[in-house]
């Protein structure tokens, strides 16, 4: 495994007077740091003075947390999502995954009957944590399935299995909510860990983990190499299209995982749950400087990509913006927020 | 005819890109009615010389005429297509529209507010019967057979009033019938006054189709002759130029390295070998302080061969053996292990991954080797780029620059050491000075040498002459079959016929 990695000899070439190595002061390798990930910084702390000017409430450490506490849900998708894309795929179907996991879960674990959901009573009660997340990695592997072996298009695959997981959703809940939410998703979703919901402390975790992944796993390296070009990648011995696919299973589990969370934090699935979240998600992995061809970006960018969405929402229901206009300025937020990283990072988002 | 004006004259053309000088004040005249051969070996400047006849690129200097007048302003498209045109390799025609929409695209009526298609077939009809080209107008473009496409292409061109047309490689995708009809074509629209400038690798043709030929080498018109009055021989002479064997310090046999040891167990060694339609079953055998070359042109298969050998493609018979070990076939990481590196042909298509750091990139097929669990540690990462990076001469800013900053030779020295960082037996270089300039092609060679007497093998499978020097073996490829065998200080001008598929050897 850590087989010593001898430098090359250097003699035999003829390599003319050579100068001292560029990036050996520390001001050099700050120059080549790509300060574009950290371009949503400024965004989010002018947000925090917009907000403080607007209300007096915003500022109050309960407002702060369920700005952060509304965020972990589609956090935890985006992390996902930025994920997929990073290795230069999409998954559409995460909306639904979030719905559709917890469900199947409940399904197989409550009884047949005394609730008000009959479920098929199949399993323990315990497993329904496990159940969950066992089928959000299915559904990530079948994805990966589509993609990878039937070499479909993955846009639309995905999108399919939006819809198909979307109605058997509201098929197994006849369009009903579930409300007998085991004790273990409520524990999860309500329980308070140092100050802070205990979702908030896992997303950061996860964020930390994957991040951290990213940046010193040999595997998690390889998803930049994938999604930057996949033929080099393949020409340096890593497997392209297994790595992607373990990708596209985590992130079916990380939108399974989210499903917990939000079940356990509202106590009930909703038949719509997670309806039309995936615009959000790749909103706020674009924003955060996620390319959509993949290779490009970090978990930290998407992370404030979701806080500024998230923040300007807190913002305008503080300053009084009434709710029938939610949906128009959610929209024209995004575009206004990628223009504004469009230009603050100077890439181009293509 | 003879006191009419040429149909392109060009006097005196220099174009740089950047410090690369790619034609150095070079001319060319071609005769109304006259099919002209453009050859020289890659780099000598064909490709430019287009570029600035079909104003895509402005000369630095140098005057352009067509039909006695002076070239249109650069940048005044229309006024450049009235007088030439390209057929290019890659089809110029979109695959889902029909003949006749490909031929009048965006001028489908001059007036007319709506598009009349009964019209537009008849007038491509029109066209299509003024040059005899017997192409139903209402096929779809992509179920035309290639030599039909590019009459297409010429009918169009010679449809906004070009008279003079380029022909780049127009064969090498054809089969010999495809190229008799392409040629029986292009002799009748001579006749009609039509002037052709054929760029070919291939020297037969160009003695069946050309009445004329230039040569160009490194940049620098070379000759201008009559076809008629020059033999093949001193064409390929022309096109190579003077030896300058031995010039260089890694020539093989040079430097005093020890010469391969014809009794040492071979370290690479296939047999029967094959990948259907690409190249026929091959039995090579390279021993340990050799760098074996595979010679031959990109229809040659060579390439093939090379992706094989580095798992990139699945073999379709025989076995890769390294060491006396069999290798899993169409598995990279298996070859990896085996001790096979590989330098891909295309830097940009699967050598390197350009939004990353150069640091990224040399260490992409060592990540398991540094650092623990599966981890890649920064600091490791990062001293092992600076190694490479000395030792390889790469100019860079530091390990942390993308390598989309560098320039092409830089990038390929990041390519080649992703390829040693595996310290490998056998070392596989497809091209590996493809697009690199002269200093970093010497350094860039000199490793390749430098890994084989240290006891490995090394392939090397390019075109070049200047790549194949090094070697001590050289098997030239035509057609996926190895036609000839040479041994080191081999004579450029039969190597070069051997790859060309021309010469008494074939």
């Amino acid at each position: 495994m850590t087989g010593t990695v001898r430098p090359l000899a250097a003699d035999g070439i003829d390599s003319g007077p050579k100068g001292s190595p560029a990036g050996e002061r520390p001001l050099d390798r700050l120059k080549l740091i790509r300060w574009s990930d950290f371009s949503l910084v400024p965004v989010i702390l002018v947000l925090m003075l917009i907000g403080f000017i607007v209300s007096p409430v915003f500022l109050t450490s309960e407002n702060l947390i369920s700005v952060v506490q509304q965020s972990s849900e589609l956090s935890l998708l985006v992390l996902g999502q930025a994920l997929i894309l990073i290795c230069g795929r999409m998954d559409l179907s995460l909306e639904s995954t979030i719905g559709i996991a917890p469900v199947v879960a409940m399904w197989l674990v409550l009884p047949s009957e005394g609730g008000r959901f009959a479920g098929l009573g199949l399993l323990p009660t315990w497993s329904a944590i496990p159940l969950c997340l066992l089928v959000g990695l299915a559904i990530g592997a079948v994805n990966g399935f589509l993609m990878l072996k039937l070499r479909v298009n993955g846009f639309i695959a995905t999108l399919g299995m939006l819809t198909m997981l979307r109605g058997l959703h509201i098929g197994i809940t006849e369009g009903k909510s579930i409300t007998d939410v085991p004790e273990s998703f409520r524990y999860l979703g309500k329980s308070e860990w140092l100050g802070a919901p205990a979702a908030v402390w896992i997303c950061l975790a996860l964020f930390a983990v994957g991040g951290a992944a990213l940046a010193w796993l040999r595997h998690g390296r390889s998803l930049y190499a994938i999604g930057g070009n996949p033929e080099a990648a393949r020409a340096a011995g890593i497997r392209v299209d297994r790595v992607t696919w373990i990708v596209l299973a985590i992130g079916g589990l990380l939108a399974a995982f989210a499903g917990i969370l939000y079940t356990g934090h509202y106590g009930s699935v909703a038949a719509t749950q997670g309806n039309g979240w995936i615009f959000q998600v790749f909103a706020a992995a674009v924003i955060g400087g996620i390319s959509l061809k993949g290779g490009r970006g970090t978990l930290f960018g998407a992370l404030t990509g979701v806080l500024t969405l998230q923040l300007v929402v807190n913002v305008m229901t503080l300053g009084g913006v009434p709710a029938l206009w939610n949906q128009f300025l959610n929209g024209a937020i995004i575009i206004v927020a990628l223009v504004i990283s469009r230009f603050a990072s100077g890439e181009k988002q293509d | 005819m003879d006191q009419a004006p040429p149909a392109v004259q060009a006097e005196g053309v220099v174009k740089r890109f950047g410090p690369t000088v790619a034609l150095d004040g070079v001319r060319l005249t071609v005769q109304p009615g006259e099919s002209h051969a453009l050859v020289g070996r890659n780099g000598a400047g064909k490709s430019t010389l287009v570029s600035v006849l079909t104003g895509l690129h402005k000369a630095d200097a140098g005057t352009v005429a067509f039909g006695g007048e002076p070239a249109p302003a650069f940048g005044d498209t229309a006024a450049w297509q009235s007088r030439i045109a390209c057929v290019y390799q890659k089809s110029m025609v979109v695959p889902d529209l029909t003949v006749a929409e490909n031929l009048f695209l965006n001028r489908f009526d001059d007036n007319a507010r709506w598009i009349s298609w009964g019209r537009l077939r008849r007038r491509a009809e029109r066209l299509l019967a003024d040059y005899g080209v017997q192409v139903d107008p209402s096929t779809r473009a992509r179920d035309l057979a290639v030599e039909q496409r590019q009459f297409v292409e010429i009918a169009r061109a010679l449809s906004f009033g070009a008279r003079l047309i380029v022909l780049d490689e127009p064969t090498a995708q054809l089969d010999a019938r495809g190229i008799g009809r392409l040629f029986g074509k292009l002799r009748e629209l001579q006749a009609q006054g039509v002037a052709f400038l054929f760029i070919s690798h291939h020297l037969q043709e160009v003695y069946e189709l050309c009445t004329a030929v230039t040569v160009y080498r490194d940049a620098r018109h070379v000759l201008t002759a009559p076809v008629a009055d020059i033999a093949k021989a001193e064409l390929v002479a022309a096109m190579t130029g003077e030896q300058s064997a031995g010039a260089t310090a890694w020539h093989a046999g040079g430097d005093g390295a020890a010469a391969p040891d014809e009794s040492a167990e071979p370290v690479l060694r296939t047999e029967g070998l094959t990948v259907q339609g690409q190249f026929e079953p091959l039995d090579l055998e390279v021993r340990p302080g050799e760098v074996l070359g595979l010679a031959g042109s990109a229809a040659s298969g060579n390439t093939a061969l090379g992706e094989t050998l580095a798992g990139m493609r699945k073999a379709g018979g025989g076995t890769v053996r390294v060491h006396g070990r069999a290798v899993r076939s169409g598995s990279v990481p298996h070859a990896l292990d085996a001790g096979i590196g590989y330098i891909p042909e295309d830097r940009h298509d699967q050598g390197l991954v350009l939004e990353r750091s150069v640091a990224e990139n040399a260490t992409l097929t060592v990540t398991d080797q540094l650092g623990p669990w599966g981890t890649v540690l920064p600091s490791r990462t990062r001293e092992f780029a600076r190694s490479v990076i000395a030792s390889l001469d790469i100019k860079t800013q530091g390990p942390e620059q993308p390598v989309s900053g560098l320039s092409g030779g830089n990038q390929q020295k990041v390519v080649v050491a992703r390829a040693l960082a595996r310290e490998p037996s056998v070392l596989v270089a497809v091209r590996p000075t493809a697009g690199v300039d002269i200093k970093s092609k010497d350094s860039l060679l000199g490793v390749v040498r430098r890994v084989a007497d240290e006891g490995n093998a090394a392939v090397i499978i390019s075109d070049e002459l200047d790549d194949l020097r090094v070697c001590d073996r050289v098997l030239a490829l035509f057609h996926g079959r190895v036609v000839a065998t040479f041994a080191s200080g081999w004579n450029d001008g039969e190597l070069v016929a051997a790859m060309e598929g021309v010469g008494e050897r074939e």
